[in-house]
Parts: structure tokens; sequence; C-alpha cells
């Protein structure tokens, strides 16, 4: 595992936890009122780091009015995206990071029942998981009265079925709930009506522990690293065509070309970067010569591409764009949940207008519809699902027309 | 509650908070696409044809959104037109559009949208026709009351709904995932092999062809060209209220007179009315419930009128059987008369005579298969059509129905009551019981014959009323999910009542599933108000009074209760098992 920065893996090096300690950050947070904890975390300026980039201290704060008896605080596990594996190796190398800012969390908006919505693919973990779960329950971190702080709180562990759609987060709730992953219509919002109809936080893996890593050092050391718009450190999932693959964590600002050439260690065989998939397989595209580009959230932003988990996929200039674009949206046809129309019926109609593209033999109106479908999925699909199934597709017509529409040329 | 303004279509609307973008158009004559929205349930947002522009570059699901200070809605814009557009041609991507022989073609509200939008299979654009695959064509054709066509079926999921929320029987449900999504009863069985009710309320809700009744009109007509066959047919209360809103008639208007008209001319020998054995049933039902009453035995009594809630009682409820009513429904009862009564005093064999029933139900086709309601062999009534199959008879047949003269019912079964009348509407039949009850009990005249306790479309209606000395607690439930609340209670030995009323569907008959199609809350209610109308100006309002139920038990039935109608006019029920 290399890193450039541990801020937030700092537990990374440590193969095995020789003693059990609690963490800094859980017991400063256990001396700080809940809106202390919140007001750390906005300082921050921390972001939801499962795609959607809300700003973390924000959806605390809107979590903490919502006073019940029961309250669901869920972290979201469920790394669906393919070429997304930062989760897996938090909850792998360093679970309790992530439980600890859990509990932290449960202290700032007084949640009462956590849990851990865990991949199907991952269940590997959940001997482990659970282990320090227990020895967490031992040092009365878990449990009842933690710290002394009056809070009653406990962890879970969820299984899911292996559905990409559970990523999402009503549709993760439904799951528990035990019905089909299929989104909810919104209002009501989960923060107020959730899980089992009770308020619920949900976050992200890394979100969970960055919030202890932000507790336990402070938001000035987290706001050191980044820009000022994008304060902190990410973890990237680097993945595709590099000689180097793997979990890593930066700060913001570094570019694209300097992640894959000196995080990645370059293009495998030494081959030239045709594209770049950002934030895994519901992600657009950027050309291999655009890569002189900041990863921040704010150059992203100027050129209309979201970050999402912080997937970065090379594919050297080997691979034929059709055949990669086939494969994502046969991905996004198998994993959609059938509820709204855009959706079910528009990635297989893709597929149709691809599988023509990829003999050549592709009409006219193919050119104009394959567009015109993709922006109804876009506009008009129920959730991010199916909403973001187009992204690459379009993102290609949109920067490498010449690439895709090659009529009459025989390929595949 | 906070008022919102906002603009559609630069046109300033102020609404109450937590309207839908949907609800507020109206207001201002805006008529935004909708198919999976349907005003009496909950909101979906599947089908996304209702889109509007919200914002720069967003668009939002007008039924879902609710209005927000300051908002700029744009319901027409380039983007709104094209991404509905992108949406109705992907929803006809995978529908057979083989509508000319669909039974919803010209009440269908997709093929109302491609009249809208100027589309046809041919001029999809953005799907070829090679790439317009149907998933699935199955058909399932295994139980006689209820169709369904998976090949027409767009996932809107209303029928889902109403199956489990309103119906409590959650026979269908969503399967699978992406293009495979279905929505079937679980496993993939047939609605044969689940305890589904038959009660066709997903057939009202669908806004395509998926689901429909079963069509006996062919076996109508066959019988009615057979010339040794001697063709009744009856009318149930519910029918006269709703039938002619398929001829342009506003819900409510009572049109008895030209249905029995439109009846002669399509060839049936004798029409005859349901209404009449529905004052038989009060009898037979009041006297076992004094039966019951005077003699400590099973109470509450509960009604049996409502063949779906028969099936859902036999399915889910089994343990209360003993407390349901063994009167049969007044359309079997009318039944077993055509067939023993009517054929002895006509001299017509019984295997002569062919039954016909019009009814606003879909259970009721179920019902007249039943084992139980044949009399020597032969069913007691021969076809069953609904509501929306006389009104396509009549329109096939060519019969001017808005301009026919009103004709009288014949005679023995054509003289009834208000009481009867009153059948088709939630409480009706308690009323019309206590009516009789009442009076046979105490033999003295009732001081107010309206029970208005009883009326209405609350789901679970309670009362009380003193008969003597006792203090007769009652109940009316419809809506097989209030249903289900009631029998909790008698299951658990723990019902405060004597005697319930239990009609299958909202509103009772005038909301049945072989009403015309989508049957809202709004309509319910006037059809509602034409049943009370009726009954308020019929000469005769007590089932009891009337002269020829008098007549008929003279000639042929000696007493209410007796042995002879016990054998003809009772049934018993069994559990359901899957």
């Amino acid at each position: 595992m290399k890193r450039i920065v541990s801020f937030i893996t700092e537990n990374f090096e440590k193969e095995v936890l020789e003693s059990f300690e609690i963490s800094s950050g859980l017991l400063r947070a256990s001396n700080m009122t809940e809106d202390e904890i919140i007001e750390e975390i906005s300082l921050s300026g921390l972001k939801g780091r499962g795609g959607a980039a809300y700003p973390t201290g924000k959806k605390l704060a809107q979590s903490a009015v919502f006073k019940s008896d029961v309250k669901y605080l869920i972290c979201n596990a469920d790394e669906g995206e393919p070429g997304t594996f930062k989760d897996r190796d938090l909850l792998k190398y360093d679970a309790l990071g992530v439980f600890e800012g859990m509990v932290i969390s449960a202290l700032a908006v007084r949640a009462t029942d956590g849990i851990l919505y865990l991949r199907e693919e991952y269940s590997f973990l959940i001997d482990e998981l659970e282990n320090i779960l227990s020895q967490m329950r031992s040092k009365k971190i878990l449990g009842h009265n933690i710290l002394d702080t009056g809070l009653n709180f406990d962890i879970s562990i969820f299984s899911g079925a292996g559905a990409y759609i559970c990523g999402e987060g009503t549709s993760l709730i439904e799951s528990i709930e035990g019905k089909p992953g299929r989104p909810r219509n919104k209002p009501p919002y989960t923060k107020e009506q959730g899980l089992f109809m009770k308020p619920t936080l949900l976050n992200n893996v890394e979100t969970y522990a960055a919030i202890n890593a932000i507790m336990k050092n402070g938001y000035e050391e987290f706001i050191k690293y980044g820009t000022e718009k994008s304060p902190g450190t990410k973890l990237i999932s680097l993945c595709g065509n590099v000689n180097s693959p793997g979990t890593y964590e930066i700060p913001f600002g570094v570019t694209l070309k300097e992640i894959i050439e000196k995080i990645g260690n370059g293009v495998k065989n030494e081959r030239n970067v045709k594209f770049v998939q950002i934030g895994g397989i519901s992600g657009p595209l950027i050309l291999g010569k655009n890569l002189d580009i900041p990863f921040t959230y704010e150059d992203f932003d100027k050129i209309d591409v979201s970050m999402g988990s912080g997937a970065i996929l090379v594919v050297d200039d080997q691979t034929d764009i059709l055949d990669f674009l086939d494969a994502v949206q046969a991905f996004f046809k198998h994993e959609s949940c059938g509820k709204c129309t855009p959706c079910r019926e528009g990635n297989r109609q893709l597929l149709n207008v691809l599988a023509r593209m990829r003999k050549g033999i592709e009409t006219e109106s193919d050119i104009v519809n394959i567009e015109r479908i993709a922006k109804t999925m876009k506009y008009a699909s129920f959730c991010g699902l199916g909403q973001t199934a187009p992204t690459a597709l379009l993102s290609a017509i949109k920067n490498c027309p010449e690439e895709i529409f090659r009529r009459g040329e025989q390929h595949a | 509650m906070r008022n919102i303004k906002l603009t559609i279509d630069n046109q300033v609307v102020v609404v109450p908070e937590g309207t839908t973008i949907l609800e507020a158009a109206k207001k201002v004559n805006i008529k935004i696409p909708t198919l999976c929205h349907h005003p009496d349930q909950k909101i979906k947002a599947n089908c996304r044809i209702c889109l509007v522009e919200t914002g720069d570059d967003n668009l939002d699901t007008a039924c879902s959104t609710f209005v927000r200070e300051g908002m700029k809605v744009n319901t027409k814009s380039k983007l709104v037109r094209e991404t509905q557009l992108g949406v109705l041609e992907l929803i006809l991507a995978n529908h057979d559009q083989d509508c000319l022989k669909c039974v919803r073609n010209g009440h269908c509200e997709l093929q109302d949208l491609c009249e809208k939008f100027s589309i046809s299979r041919d001029d999809i654009e953005i799907i070829p026709p090679h790439d317009i695959v149907i998933d699935s064509k199955a058909m399932d054709l295994l139980n006689p009351a209820i169709v369904r066509d998976y090949s027409k079926c767009i996932k809107c999921n209303r029928c889902v709904e109403v199956c489990r929320e309103v119906q409590d029987a959650s026979i269908l449900a969503g399967a699978f995932r992406s293009t495979d999504y279905t929505v079937q009863p679980a496993y993939g069985k047939t609605l044969s092999q689940t305890l589904c009710t038959y009660c066709g309320q997903c057939a009202v809700v669908c806004p395509v062809g998926a689901i429909y009744e079963k069509s006996e009109i062919q076996q109508v007509w066959d019988a009615i060209d057979n010339p040794n066959l001697h063709v009744v047919v009856q009318v149930a209360p519910a029918v006269r209220i709703s039938i002619g809103e398929e001829f342009g008639f506003k819900p409510g208007t009572a049109v008895t007179g030209k249905t029995v008209s439109a009846l002669r001319r399509l060839g049936f020998d004798q029409v005859f009315d349901t209404n009449f054995t529905a004052d038989l049933t009060i009898i037979e039902e009041g006297y076992e419930l004094i039966d019951r009453i005077s003699n400590h035995k099973t109470l509450p009594m509960i009604t049996s009128c409502s063949p779906g809630w028969i099936n859902y009682m036999e399915g889910f409820f089994p343990e209360v059987i003993d407390h349901v009513s063994t009167c049969k429904s007044p359309q079997q009862m009318f039944g077993t008369l055509s067939k023993t009564y009517y054929s002895k005093t006509r001299g017509i064999h019984p295997s002569k005579i062919y039954s016909v029933s019009i009814m606003p139900c879909t259970a009721k086709k179920f019902e007249a298969k039943r084992d139980e309601m044949m009399t020597n062999g032969i069913p007691d009534v021969d076809a069953v059509l609904t509501t929306r199959e006389l009104a396509k008879l009549i329109k096939t047949a060519g019969i001017d129905f808005a301009n026919l003269k009103d004709e009288e019912f014949d005679n023995p079964f054509g003289i009834t009551t208000g009481a009867a009348a009153i059948f088709g509407a939630t409480g009706g039949v308690m009323e019309a019981a206590l009516r009789t009850v009442y009076e046979v009990l105490t033999d003295k005249e009732l001081p107010e014959i309206n029970f208005y306790d009883v009326r209405g479309m609350e789901g679970i209606k309670e009362s009380s009323v003193k008969i003597g000395d006792l203090e007769v607690k009652i109940a009316v439930a419809h809506g097989l999910s209030n249903a289900r609340k009631l029998m909790e209670q008698v299951k658990d030995g723990k019902s405060p009542y004597h005697f319930i009323e239990i009609m299958s569907c909202l509103g009772g008959c005038i909301g049945g599933g072989g009403q015309p199609i989508c049957t809202e809350k709004c309509i319910k209610d006037q059809r509602i108000s034409g049943i009370y109308y009726m009954d308020q100006n019929m000469p005769i309002r007590k089932s009891h009074e009337n002269p020829y139920i008098q007549k008929l038990y003279e000639d042929f039935l000696v007493e209410p209760n007796s042995h002879v109608a016990h054998e003809l006019l009772h049934t018993h029920y069994s559990a359901r098992h899957l």
C-alpha cells in the first residue's frame, strides 16, 4: 500500500493492531457538545465521499434536528461501483477508525442504532468486523452510556444481496427493511423518515473514517492538505491499465497525470492513455490529452465532471471505445432495478444501437437517436442509477464523436 | 397551512404548501400528461411522463414534486417536450401495440398519450421497429374472472398498490429487475394458484389493457342465437347507475329503463331485475339474523353477497366462516329461481333456460362457476357480463342507448324496492336489512327509514339500532383492508357487533371491478348519490313489503328460512388453501 499522505489511512501501516486503543478522536468528541462536533466537521470542509459530495457538516446539522427514541446511523459499505475498492481497504485495514467515526457521528446527531450495510461480496470481512465490534463493546465505546456521554449506541452488520442499486440511499434502506432494492420517492427525506420511517443518517465508509481522522487531528490539520475549495485528502481507487493499481490517499490538487505517472507508476507496457473514467462506471470520460487537470471538485466542475467515489479507471489506447461503452451499458442493463421507464427500457435500446455501431452498420437516425435515448435517461430517470447510466456514453459523444461514429467501418 | 406562490408557464399560481406541481398546474388549466399517476393512489413517479422543467436544465416529475416558493415551472419547453416524447417512445418500445384487438382500444391512457404526441408504432423516432421487443407474451387465462396480458403491462404499479393496500390481498408484486421486471403473482404463479379474490380492482385501475375481465360476450351471443334456449337476464343494482357513463351520461344517472330496453333489443327473452332477489336476500338474511340473535347462535353475523369478500374470507380468514350468512348472493338466488320456480311456472325445462347476469363485478364470474352454485349439475347462472361488457355488447349491436325509450322489467322478477336499490352502495345491505328486521321483530313501523350512519365512503362505519329491548350493534366495511380490521376482532372473539356488512370494493358494488374504467373516488361519490336518490323515489322502500316477494313465499318457498329456501337459496363455505 503506497500513500502520498496518511491522514485517514494512518493505521494502514500496522498490519495487525498490537493493542486495542481508543482513538483520541473519539475521546475528544466525547468531551464535546453535539454542536461542537458538527462545527468541527463543518470547518473541515469535508464533503460526502460516496459520490454526491454533500457537505458533511451540513448533513450532520440537518440530521441532529430530528429527535427520536430510535434513530439510525448507517454506514454505506455497498461499494458497488465497478473500479472502486477504497471502502474495502478501509474496512480491511482500519475498520476501527470507520466504526469510531460512526460513534462520533452518533454523538453528534444522537443516533441509537448503527448499521454497517456491507456489500455481499465483502462478506469475507464479517468475522474480523464482528471481532472489532465486540472489542469495542468490551471497551465500552459501544453499548450503554458510551464514555459517560449518556449515548446508547451499538452497531450491527447487515449484508446486502449484491445489487448495485442498493448503494443508492433509499434503496439501501428498502433492502434493510427486507424489500426489493428500489429507490423511494422523496419526500419524506431519509434524515426525517428513513429506515423503518425513523430519522436516519447515512454516510459512506470513507466519510466516517475522515470524521474520525479529523476529530483525532483537528480540522486545522485536515485543511492543510488540498485546495481552498477542496480541503483535505481523498482516497482514490486507481485501476485499469496502470502498473500499480490500488487504493491511495492523496491531497486534493494533484493532477490526473501525476496520479497515473507517479502513483500508478505509469501505463502498463508504456502505452498511451486513451481516456480515464472518473468515479466508476457511472462516471464520465476524460481523454488522454486532457490529463493535466487537478483532482479537485472545482476543477472537475469546470469540465462538468463529477468526482464520484474517487475511482480512476485508466484505459490505454488498445481499447476500442465502443467495446468499452458496450460493457458499461451491459452493466447498467443488468443492474437497473426496473422501476422507472427510462432506465428499464433505455439501456437495452442503447445496447441495440451500440451493437450496430460496433458492426459499423448504424443508420443515420441511430446517430441522432442514441443521444436522444441517453438524454431521456439522464433527464427522466427516477434515481441516480438511471440518470448516470448514459454518462460515459454522453461524454464520449461530446468529447470524441469521431471515435464512436465510424459508420461503414467494420470493427468488433 | 402556508400558501406557496409560483409560476407555471408564466402564470402565477398560489396553492397551499404540500401541493404537487401536477395539482397546481390543474388550477391554471394546464393538463400535464400522466400515466402511473392515479388520483386515489399514492405518488409513484415510475413512468416519468409528467416531467416538467423546474430550473435550468433540470426536469422533475410533476406528480411527485411539491411546489416551492418562487418556483418557475415550464411544462412545455423544448427539453420537456423532447424528454416526454422520449419516455413515451421507450414505453411503446416494450408494449404490444396491436391496439385494434385490445379490450381497452378507445379507453386506454397510453393510447390517449400517443394521440396527444402524434406517434404510433411506425413512427417512434428513437426506436426503429426491429428494436421493439415485447418481453413477455404470456397470458393468464386460467381462472374464470380475470385475464392478465403481460404484453400490455407498462409496469405502472397501480394494480400492485390496490391489491396490496386497498384490498389487502398482496397477490400482485414487482418481480425481477431491469428488462425482466414484471408485475406478477409471487413465483410467477397464475392467479388461479394464488388466493386472488378476483375483485377486479386491478382491472379498474389499469391504465392499459394488461388486466381485464374474462369476456363471456361470445357465449351470450351464442345463447341468444340459439333458438332452443330461453335466455333470461338479470341486472344488478349498481349497473343501472354506472352504465350510462359509457354512453355520455353523468356519473350517478340512473338509466334503468334504457338498460331494460337495450337488453330487449339485444334479444333476451326476459329481462329481470337482480333487485328482486336482493329483496329476497334481505328476507332470508334478515330472518337468519333474527334466528341467530333470538337463539344465541354465532354472532356477529356477516353479510355474504359480495363474492370478492367471500373469496377473501375463505382464503385469509377461514376462522370466521361460521359467522358468515349462509345466504347465497342475489345473483345466485336469482340463478336458482330462474331454473326452478321460473322454469316450473313457465313450463320450460331448466336445461333449456340460459341465465345471464349483468354485474358490476368480476368476482361474480368466479362465483357463478363455483361447484356450490350448481343444481343437479346445471349452473344456476350460465354467464356473467360486467357493466363494461354489456356496454360493449350494446355498442356492437348498434343500439343508440342514449335515445332509447324507458321500458319496465318483466315479471315476476321485476317489481322491486328501494331497499334493493341501495344494495349497490356500501352500507346498503345493512340499511335494507335493518328496515326489515326492525319491523319483523317489533311489528311496528320504523320511525326513521334512512340510516345515515351507515352511508358514505368512510372505510368502517359503526352504529347501533334499538330494536325492541335489544341494542343491535352494527358495523359496515368496504375495501378488504377495512374488512381485515373487523375480521381480526371477530377472529379473536372480540367483535362487539351483532351484524357486519362487508363489501369487497371501496364504495360497494358501485366501485366494483366490472364497472366503467378508472372509477375515481369523485365518481363513486356521484354514483352513491344516484343510488340513494333512486331509493328515495321508489314507491316501496322495504323488502318485506314487496308484493311479489310475498307471493313467491306463498307459491313456492313457504316461509323465510324454510326447508326449500335453505335448499335453494343458501350455501356453505370452505377454507381456500394454496
